[in-house]
């Protein structure tokens, strides 16, 4: 799977949303991410790519496009 | 008067997300002048932000003889208009973006982003002269039923709480519970009663913004339910750099014995408090708390009785169990037990119903030095999320739904689970109590099973449910 694919698979799995509705999705855009959601979604992508975030990152990740941005450029995911 | 704005004057009372200053001295003056709009004591529903124009209604509300019934801004659409029907309230005060939402009423008069709507055909259903406010205690599983708060309960669970967390004017809470929630809304009775200040965001823990707000505008206190701190673990939060934090508090179920005493270890080392409280929206808002210096030696304990009330176990038939680590239900007696509930209109005109004795559905135990712990249920209810969650009412909802169907419904805190025998319901069923509650998806697990276990009665045997819950 590429990272692409993981990335998209811990919203798909977390958030309950399909493919074609990742792009533009923001925190509380949808009523599954809410802060529950939110940590769900945050174990997932850890998990996905091995990683452990910085709290600063987590309350960053305010989008499905910012998320990309904080794991490629802290974490060294490439997209 | 239940506060007293104008003995504070230039003190900040509120502040807001964009950081903007609201007084006392205006606090009082808009309430004045919503209350005039309003005209009369009568019913108003309040549908609540964590904003400056939810607080100011709310206070112009009680302070003069309105009765409110404080609602979430989110609740879902028909809830929403179930309750109003039911209630026929005279006005509703709602942010001005829910305007045009109510059929049948019209915007007499707007400010601080609020509208107050009057009803073209509002009903004048009595209101006791006691009563001072309703709040929804199940609202979310779709039942019409209020809990009527008095003047005096509100009144004598403030000043008991100021009293045992210490709270005076330097204090500068940060909002993290809605405020139609019993426990966010002691938080903003508390303070105002106390002359301190209240930073109001609808910005949740897992955002930049209510970090940024909480460190610029210097929030010394905020409370949770056990889901909030364990986001909070999970943030890392005993890394953060949080100078200007004095204390925490938890209530709404529950804390894992290990995360409460995480939270009161690591309060300790950096001069902080950590407070477990018990409580419940019957009761007002708070019963018990655990003094912040017994924090760590009593961890998993929900305390003892806050000031002016009193706690006792009880066994099945109702006697007092005076000795120790025997378990009972949990009664509390004081003078912030509400009057009863509400389930129509007419039932606003209702006196008060339990004298003072509150018998909780909480089955608890005694330790030796008169500290109280939560040992497990009498009732059948969850907490999610900290909202008390009826299991019947539960039931009833989805039967209601899906017309009759075979289903009940158990597990644990923070999970809901519901069986089915149907597998063509699992789905639709999930989808609907998502939509209905508000919980989050994760939170509600559908199971289906071939039968649902009863008893020869056609009872339903709970205790075998309990292997499903993982």
């Amino acid at each position: 799977m590429s990272n692409k694919e993981k990335y998209n698979q811990a919203f798909m799995e977390t958030l309950e949303v399909s493919e074609n509705e990742l792009a533009g999705l923001t925190y509380t855009g949808i009523p599954a991410w809410d802060s529950v959601g939110h940590m769900a979604l945050m174990a997932a992508v850890e998990d996905a790519f091995d990683i452990m975030m910085e709290t600063d990152d987590i309350i960053d990740f305010s989008s499905y496009e910012k998320g990309m941005e904080i794991l490629s450029k802290k974490y060294d995911v490439e997209f | 008067m239940m506060w007293n704005f104008s003995s504070f004057g230039n003190n900040t009372a509120l502040i807001d997300d964009s950081g903007k200053k609201y007084t006392y001295s205006e606090l009082d003056t808009a309430g004045k002048q919503l209350a005039d709009a309003v005209g009369k004591r009568c019913l108003v529903f309040s549908f609540c932000l964590n904003s400056p124009g939810s607080v100011i209604g709310y206070t112009s509300f009680i302070n003069h003889g309105i009765v409110p019934a404080l609602l979430s801004a989110h609740l879902e659409k028909d809830l929403r208009k179930d309750l109003i029907e039911t209630y026929k309230p005279s006005f509703i005060w709602a942010p001005s973006d829910m305007e045009g939402e109510f059929d049948g009423y019209e915007k007499v008069y707007s400010a601080y982003d609020y509208v107050l709507m009057k009803a073209a055909n509002g009903s004048d259903a009595k209101l006791h002269e006691d009563l001072a406010l309703l709040l929804t205690t199940s609202g979310s599983t779709g039942s019409p039923k209020f809990v009527r708060q008095s003047y005096e309960n509100i009144k004598s669970n403030t000043e008991s709480i100021i009293e045992y967390l210490n709270i005076d004017s330097s204090e500068r809470a940060i909002t993290t519970l809605p405020m139609n929630y019993t426990y966010g809304l002691s938080i903003i009775n508390t303070h105002l009663m106390a002359g301190a200040t209240i930073i109001l965001t609808e910005k949740t823990l897992m955002q930049k913004e209510f970090w940024e707000l909480f460190k610029k505008e210097e929030a010394t206190s905020f409370g949770g339910v056990p889901y909030t701190y364990e986001m909070l673990d999970r943030l890392r939060f005993f890394r953060m750099d949080l100078p200007s934090l004095r204390y925490m508090t938890q209530a709404g179920g529950k804390l894992t014995p290990e995360l409460h005493k995480k939270f009161a270890e690591h309060s300790i080392e950096n001069g902080r408090e950590f407070i477990v409280m018990y409580g419940q929206c019957e009761a007002t808002a708070r019963m018990g708390y655990l003094p912040a210096e017994y924090s760590v030696a009593k961890y998993g304990s929900m305390g003892i009785a806050i000031p002016g009330g009193k706690l006792l176990i009880i066994d099945v038939d109702g006697k007092e169990i005076e000795e120790p680590e025997v378990s009972g239900e949990l009664v509390y007696e004081g003078p912030n037990v509400t009057l009863g509930y509400a389930e129509c209109a007419e039932d606003l005109s209702k006196g008060d119903e339990r004298n003072g004795r509150l018998e909780t559905g909480d089955m608890a135990k005694r330790d030796e030095d008169g500290f109280y712990y939560i040992v497990g249920r009498k009732k059948r209810f969850l907490k999610i999320f900290g909202n008390r969650t009826n299991l019947d009412e539960v039931d009833r909802m989805i039967k209601t739904e899906f017309g009759n169907v075979d289903c009940t419904s158990g597990g644990v805190d923070d999970c809901l689970y519901i069986f089915v025998t149907d597998d063509n319901l699992v789905e639709p069923v999930k989808k609907f109590v998502v939509e209905k509650t508000g919980f989050h998806h994760s939170a509600i697990k559908v199971v289906k099973l071939d039968e649902i276990p009863k008893n020869d009665s056609g009872k339903v045997l709970y205790k075998e449910l309990e292997k499903y819950y993982s």
